[in-house]
């Protein structure tokens, strides 16, 4: 079921030139003042199931902001429509809605009150907004002296608990100190599991990778890609790499060194492409260096399917560090006893300056290696696990002994 | 484009927010009065002091009739309701630039609180004007007193309907706020408050012009029937017997006060459509 639909939604913002919003000024000219056009979001169109947790990634100035203000009613389109099913409660700003002067008890009834909530309803989830924002003792002092993070902790506390269908959070999660974010994404997680749709806009990829199923990237206004996190996100470094401002003159030299090809094999790739659990695959990087680079780090980072990350090394940490690079070279790197399950699990591969940290090349996410796990097992690991028991075990289960796990210390 | 809606929709979706209009209310009243020692006593301090200057003031010029202070404060109080309400309206939207910005509710919501915050001082101040009464021992015209709610119902309806247009108007022409200044300073002096309806309509008829012209002005009703009932008499109280306001009828006022009244439901219609167009781009005009 659709929960938000974005139908050819396009925003143009006019700037006045001459600014003269003034009365005197309309009767003194007598005609309508000129203004410069300016896009902020092109016809996009974007269909968000029920469910679905959806990040947008993009620069200051990419039009994510436009979006969610345009999905949350508070802009309204200059062409196409927004249709949203269900309540909807939106973070958009630290503290919005909040007035100084106002107690905390005070500001999340009048919080509440902006959804349409009434008196009756909010008392009924009173504690649990206070608890959840751990502010128990502050609640009947003015919300001026709270900290940001206190802020913060109470605006999502109240958006959470008005029992939202539809949950839009732009940035604020970013002031909050790490506890508090885990807190947060602990309850966006709950809130996935409950079917409630999300829309999370962001710059920071980690937490993109870590709780969407689906990333969309804007740039200049535009949807750029709508795909898988991982996907999205390289594509959103890529623009990143391409668009930003140069503030680092470094950064303007060509890189001594890149990736120039990169292959994910194992020994059975012929037959099939997919992993049994337990078996080895390889990373094969062709490396071209234009220049002679010294020790650089070549790291290897596996992420789960989700996109979270599940295992990091280096050379370094392997004790196989690369100690000269000059024109061409390939590395091998050997992953041996893959004992996951079911799915597609996401491979980084940097290549950076042990000194200074300078990235020289990365790949995020355009390989992967798959795994099909033949066993009923479900999760992540493929654990060895078998059952003995004094009681009678029904044989009509049958189970593919063959292609069982294998344990890992073999 | 989304459908424009109609007039009882956007009425329908505010009287949904009806609590929200309450804490807006709630919360300009406590922000106003949270740094005074003295609270809500402020307000009501008001009248009684407004009533001696004007005893004071009047027995020094020697002008104006028998409790002549008491004839003042029926239309001051009144007008300062009157003034506040559009001079806070205006500035509604404006004010809370931030909160239209990213929090999504119907925005007419903020200039009704603005009424329904001018609409509780009055109460508070009435309060204390009945307690000066009482004390000067002061009689009322009770057969009139059943038209004082109704007045100030009629009031507050002119008022909301100017509220929903001014506020966005503000929006969009920021010297809004200036030239309502003058209007409602011009407005003042156009309403029978400081001086007699009667004695206006000599001048009027003195012009070969109809005194029922005054009435074209929608506060005159609203407070020569506060006059009526509250100063008690439609003849100056004391030797003069100055003829002060039409000698007419309950039934009469509450005539008038019924048509201002239904002429400002429509124009309040009116106003709500307006601002349901302005309400478009709001949010990026401020």
């Amino acid at each position: 079921m659709e929960a938000v639909v974005v139908d050819n939604v396009s925003k143009t913002f006019r700037i006045a030139t001459d600014p003269s919003d003034s009365l005197k000024e309309r009767i003194l000219r007598f005609r309508r003042t000129n203004y410069e056009e300016f896009v902020a979001l092109r016809p996009l169109d974007l269909t968000i199931d029920q469910g679905e947790t959806v990040g947008v990634l993009g620069h200051n100035g990419s039009g994510k902001s436009t979006l969610l203000k345009c999905i949350a009613g508070i802009l309204t389109p200059t062409a196409g429509e927004v249709r949203v099913r269900g309540r909807l409660a939106s973070l958009l700003e630290l503290g919005a809605g909040f007035h100084h002067d106002l107690t905390g008890r005070e500001n999340v009834y009048m919080n509440a009150s902006f959804y349409g909530m009434s008196r009756r309803d909010v008392d009924a989830v009173f504690d649990d907004i206070v608890g959840f924002a751990e502010l128990a003792q502050f609640i009947d002092e003015p919300v001026k002296h709270y900290s940001s993070g206190m802020y913060v902790r109470l605006g999502f506390a109240v958006a959470v608990n008005l029992d939202p269908d539809v949950l839009l959070v732009d940035e604020v999660l970013a002031v909050g100190d790490e506890v508090f974010q885990a807190k947060c994404i602990s309850r966006i997680k709950q809130f996935q599991d409950e079917g409630r749709t999300i829309i999370f806009v962001t710059h920071d990829v980690e937490t993109v990778r870590q709780i969407c199923q689906r990333t969309i990237v804007l740039d200049h206004g535009q949807m750029v890609i709508d795909a898988h996190p991982s996907k999205s996100i390289r594509v959103f470094r890529e623009y990143l790499h391409a668009h930003s401002p140069i503030d680092d003159p470094s950064s303007i030299t060509e890189s001594p060194v890149l990736f120039t090809d990169v292959r994910v094999r194992h020994a059975n790739e012929r037959s099939r492409r997919h992993l049994l659990p337990g078996e080895s695959f390889t990373v094969e990087i062709d490396l071209h260096a234009a220049a002679p680079v010294e020790r650089p780090v070549l790291a290897i980072e596996v992420g789960d399917p989700n996109g979270t990350p599940i295992f990091r090394v280096d050379t370094e940490d392997l004790g196989t560090p690369l100690r000269h690079l000059d024109g061409d070279h390939t590395v091998h790197i050997h992953v041996r006893n893959v004992e996951l399950l079911d799915g597609e699990y996401p491979l980084n591969l940097t290549l950076s300056d042990r000194a200074t940290g300078r990235v020289f090349d990365w790949r995020e996410g355009s390989h992967q290696f798959e795994v099909a796990n033949p066993t009923r097992a479900t999760g992540l690991v493929a654990l060895d696990v078998s059952v003995e028991s004094d009681v009678e075990v029904l044989v009509d289960v049958e189970v593919d002994v063959e292609a069982a796990p294998r344990s890992p210390t073999e | 484009m989304s459908k424009r809606r109609t007039v009882l929709e956007h009425v329908r979706e505010l009287a949904s927010f009806r609590e929200l209009l309450v804490n807006l209310t709630r919360k300009e009243l406590t922000v106003r009065y949270q740094h005074s020692t003295l609270g809500f006593l402020w307000s009501m301090l008001q009248p009684v002091f407004l009533l001696v200057v004007y005893t004071a003031v009047f027995a020094i010029l020697g002008a104006g009739f028998g409790k002549f202070s008491i004839w003042v404060l029926c239309g001051l109080l009144m007008w300062t309701f009157i003034s506040t309400t559009l001079l806070t309206a205006t500035k509604s939207i404006t004010d809370n630039a931030t909160l239209v910005g990213k929090v999504k509710f119907p925005r007419a919501v903020l200039p009704l609180a603005s009424v329904a915050g001018a609409l509780v001082h009055l109460g508070l101040q009435s309060i204390a004007f009945a307690g000066v009464l009482l004390v000067s021992r002061h009689s009322v015209d009770w057969a009139y007193m059943p038209l004082v709610p109704l007045a100030a119902l009629t009031a507050a309806l002119v008022v909301a309907g100017l509220a929903v247009i001014v506020a966005p108007m503000n929006v969009y022409a920021r010297d809004t706020g200036h030239l309502l200044d003058l209007v409602v300073l011009g407005w003042f002096w156009a309403t029978p408050i400081l001086y007699q309806f009667e004695r206006a309509a000599e001048t009027l008829e003195n012009n070969g012009l109809s005194k029922w012209l005054q009435m074209a002005n929608p506060f005159t009703p609203v407070v020569i029937t506060l006059q009526r009932a509250i100063y008690g008499s439609p003849t100056s109280i004391g030797d003069k017997r100055l003829a002060l306001l039409p000698d007419e009828s309950v039934g009469w006022y509450a005539m008038w006060l019924v048509a201002i009244s239904a002429i400002a439901v429509l124009v309040l219609a009116g106003a709500l459509r307006f601002f349901d167009r302005a309400e478009t781009n709001m949010a990026e005009a401020l």
